[in-house]
């Protein structure tokens, strides 16, 4: 019983016509050039230097858990700076369309953005900087970490990891195609109800949301899969449960979240979309729907979703304080528990997204006493991190930098959402900008530790370090413009600016919206010195560089060469103590390279990821658009390729005693940057 | 404080040229409970909506679960369900023998008890639809059509993966690989016989009394 929709339908293209395409949009128009420009500056070089015959191989068709890793953070750096200019849109136009007599631009009355594009905007900010942004570069960063840090040469499922990540890019890609072709969803990233149902938002932008987030989810879940089973299973011989280190055990728990949140999340989107194309009445406004069953089953996953963002970030701070505090981490076992009470609470807070609801004071008191209860733990790791670096010899590099001011942001955030746990404040302040400013620094703590990571193993993974002077001046030009948005949304919302306005009624507020707007200034500022800071870095780049160039590391990734060869370790470590490498440099150890080599199996590359992804794409595309055949087609592929994938045998090959020692020689012939030559792969009985 | 560890003495073992096999097919296993562990959420959240739209206002002037379920018809798929489950370990028993024929008759024989469960499935399903009783009636029944369809969907897939061990089977025998994904297979489709007696249970059995 599919939903007969009002307006044109052909089998051949679906919904999708010309005018689908916004070419009349001055500011589409303009967001299409750039990235048409961006597009070209990228395919051009590649094309010219005849790099496409290495991307495939060494890139596209791997399986290496590394190479996937950096592509996950180059998915989510593209889609951090694409919802970067969205909050820079959205800014710009409350700084412009405040009062009555405020200025108006293009086809709007106020400001320069017609509401019905403002709210597209604001919806894909959230979803992109969450699911997009922040997501895929931590999984990202754990991808490239954790095997290393348990002494593993891969994840324990290469091929899925691969699928894992088209699965993610393909979501991504939806995203981006929205802005081109037809609309996104103008409801909120978290997709208010009644407004996502077909009488009231009868476009495709709904359904772009849906089936980005369908798409890139179930490649999340496949992901925490991986990393559960890599960290149980593959940990290199003496890598006991506690010796692990911190940010292993914190992806860990975040993954066991990931694995358990985002099927709900998944069935929630699956009966919007039940709703939206066979009729269905989940979550309708009339006929026996539950409007509040959709807000509830959202936030049971939206709330852990956060604490999936937020716990790996905790482990990086754990790893970078201790490495620049010369000092091992201050109450490891209770860092590990507090990490996992987080997790566990996770589960038990989702009512306070939504305590106007009304749910009576029984249930509301719930919730905002297991809230508050989350501030135990986190508090708990606060105090680990300070007595760690109590009487350290503290040095401030770049990574340091990032952490000091993420604790900065988490005290912001988190007393401000102790405030918002009581449900007699936010019964107040609900809906308001204050909470907007809350989170922004809850997740900007995320986004510093993204950050100080990045600096952080950048020279494990690319052999060089990144350039101090101009990383110390994004750091400062970054959080200067933290300061003067967030601290200026604070104030406006005790005034009582609502959230999610394209006009603002009352001039008072326009001092305090210019300095927001100054500091999106200094943003934009730091987006360039980022741009900055690679290219001084790349042109001044040390390529000789040690094992642990910062000197300081403690954990097992930095035991291996620098850049880390493919096959993570010549002979797998031996683990003596936690804080691997620093056990072996008190011991004197810490220059000591084995001397024999045993032959090492490694996976071979596989294009089926890839080819799923891109069949995955045409799934969604076809359903946003109702193209029968394609979404059809798209499905029927897939279960085709992985039908066609059981039946092949892959046994990938063999690296030879005799290569792996030339490759521990020069270590930059083995990177992940560097072309590997071909080697013959084995016969099915050769495979051990 | 565990940071005063032992420090090394001349015969600490830095390198392992020997630890190179780790258990393949018991990470994979892993990995699937892990995977099937996220599935059964997939139930939970459709139990819990369950719940939910099971109200009286829910009904929209439709019918109510007491209405539609019968627990004699849910018996028999119940029935087919279980004795699925059972041939399926009977070819476990057989691959243990290493006996490819026995492992493809009993998987055949799985196979045909869960295309008996289906069609029972879909036969309820046209009986309710040709009623006027589709998931676009009311509220509860578009859960009930999704739950319950959704279990049948992963019933399919199972289907659909045994045949496509029923021919791997027959072409290579017991490689590792097909070793590991008859475990997997196995408990795939014990997995879903339990979310089936929860669904009888929940469904039909608190639907009609």
């Amino acid at each position: 019983m599919p939903v007969h929709l009002q307006g044109p339908w052909s089998f051949l293209f679906g919904r999708l016509t010309l005018h689908a395409i916004p070419y009349d949009n001055v500011i589409i128009l303009f967001a299409f050039t750039l990235a048409a420009v961006a597009g070209i500056a990228i395919v051009l070089p590649v094309l010219y230097f005849k790099k496409i015959p290495y991307l495939w191989r060494e890139w596209i068709t791997t399986v290496d858990h590394k190479k996937i890793g950096v592509m996950y953070i180059i998915v989510g750096l593209v889609m951090m700076f694409r919802g970067f200019f969205d909050g820079l849109m959205i800014r710009t136009q409350q700084v412009l369309a405040d009062g009555p007599h405020s200025p108006h631009f293009l086809d709007a009355s106020h400001g320069y953005i017609p509401p019905y594009h403002f709210d597209q905007i604001y919806s894909s900010h959230g979803t992109i900087m969450i699911l997009f942004a922040v997501t895929p570069i931590l999984t990202g960063l754990t991808n490239v970490i954790v095997p290393l840090q348990v002494g593993a040469r891969d994840m324990a499922f290469p091929y899925m990891n691969a699928l894992s990540l088209w699965l993610t890019a393909m979501g991504a890609a939806l995203v981006m195609v929205s802005l081109f072709v037809g609309d996104f969803s103008d409801a909120g990233w978290s997709g208010l109800i009644p407004l996502t149902e077909l009488p009231f938002s009868p476009g495709v932008g709904v359904d772009y949301w849906v089936w980005s987030i369908q798409i890139s989810s179930i490649g999340t879940t496949l992901n925490a899969v991986n990393m559960i089973a890599t960290i149980v299973m593959m940990r290199a011989p003496g890598m006991t449960w506690f010796r692990l280190p911190v940010f292993t055990w914190t992806t860990l728990s975040t993954n066991i979240i990931g694995l358990t949140a985002f099927p709900v999340l998944g069935v929630a989107l699956a009966m919007l979309s039940c709703d939206r194309y066979i009729g269905t009445h989940f979550f309708t406004a009339g006929l026996g729907g539950n409007l509040m069953l959709y807000t509830n089953l959202f936030w049971i996953w939206g709330h852990p979703e956060v604490y999936f963002l937020v716990l790996p970030a905790f482990g990086i701070f754990s790893e970078i304080i201790p490495a620049f505090s010369h000092r091992p981490l201050f109450g490891y076992t209770t860092m590990v528990a507090a990490t996992f009470a987080i997790a566990g609470i996770a589960w038990l807070v989702w009512l306070h997204h939504f305590f106007t609801m009304g749910a009576g004071p029984g249930v509301n008191t719930f919730f905002s006493v297991a809230t508050m209860l989350v501030g135990v733990p986190t508090g708990v790791k606060v105090f680990n991190w300070v007595f760690t670096m109590y009487r350290g010899r503290l040095t401030f590099e770049t990574p340091m930098l990032w952490c000091l001011g993420g604790l900065f942001m988490l005290l912001a955030g988190g007393l401000t959402g102790m405030m918002l746990a009581m449900p007699a404040i936010d019964y107040t302040v609900h809906n308001s900008v204050f909470v907007v400013a809350h989170f922004h620094c809850m997740v900007l703590l995320i986004a510093y530790a993204i950050f100080g990571a990045v600096i952080f193993w950048f020279p494990k993974v690319f052999g060089m370090q990144l350039d101090e002077r101009s990383g110390k001046l994004f750091f400062w030009t970054f959080s200067t413009g933290s300061i003067l948005v967030f601290v200026a949304m604070f104030a406006l919302g005790f005034m009582g600016e609502t959230r999610r306005l394209d006009y603002l009624y009352d001039p008072h507020m326009l001092p305090l919206l210019i300095i927001q707007e100054i500091g999106i200034g200094f943003y934009g500022l730091s987006v360039l010195i980022f741009a900055w800071m690679l290219f001084v870095s790349l042109r001044n780049r040390n390529t000789s560089l040690e094992s642990d160039p910062w000197g300081t590391s403690r954990t097992l990734e930095w035991l291996t060469r620098t850049p880390v060869p493919f096959y993570n370790f010549a002979v797998t470590p031996q683990i003596n103590a936690r804080d691997e490498l620093d056990w072996r440099r008190r011991s004197g150890l810490d220059l000591s390279h084995p001397d024999r080599f045993a032959p090492i199996h490694m996976p071979g590359n596989t294009m089926i990821p890839i080819l799923i992804g891109i069949c995955s794409f045409g799934l969604g595309f076809g359903m946003i658009w109702r193209i029968w055949w394609m979404a059809g087609g798209g499905l029927l592929a897939i279960i085709a390729l992985v039908i066609f994938r059981s039946f092949q045998h892959t046994p990938g090959y063999m690296l030879q005693p005799g290569e792996i020692a030339a490759m521990e020689r020069r270590t930059a012939a083995s990177g992940i940057i560097a072309e590997q030559p071909s080697r013959p792969p084995l016969m099915e009985a050769g495979a051990h | 404080m565990a940071i005063h560890q032992r420090p090394a003495t001349p015969d600490s073992v830095l390198w392992q040229h020997e630890a190179e096999a780790h258990d393949d097919i018991a990470t994979r296993t892993l990995g699937f409970w892990l995977y099937m562990m996220s599935d059964a959420l997939i139930f939970a959240a459709l139990f819990a909506a369950y719940g939910v739209l099971d109200q009286t206002t829910n009904l929209a002037g439709g019918p109510g679960a007491h209405q539609i379920v019968h627990p004699l018809a849910g018996f028999w798929q119940t029935l087919a369900v279980m004795t699925s489950v059972f041939a399926y370990s009977l070819a476990s028993v057989a691959m243990k023998m290493r006996s490819q024929p026995g492992v493809i008759l009993y998987i055949t024989i799985a196979l045909v008890l869960g295309l008996v469960f289906i069609g029972l499935e879909l036969g309820d399903f046209a009986r309710l639809i040709a009623l006027g009783d589709g998931p676009d009636r009311s509220g509860f029944l578009s859960i009930y059509f999704v739950l319950i369809g959704t279990h049948g969907l992963h019933m399919a897939f199972g289907i659909l993966w045994m045949l496509v061990m029923i021919v791997q089977v027959a072409r290579s025998g017991f490689t590792p690989s097909i070793v590991a994904r008859l475990l997997n297979l196995r408990m795939f489709w014990q997995f879903q016989a339990s979310v089936w007696v929860c669904v009888y249970a929940f469904v039909y059995l608190r639907g009609a009394f």
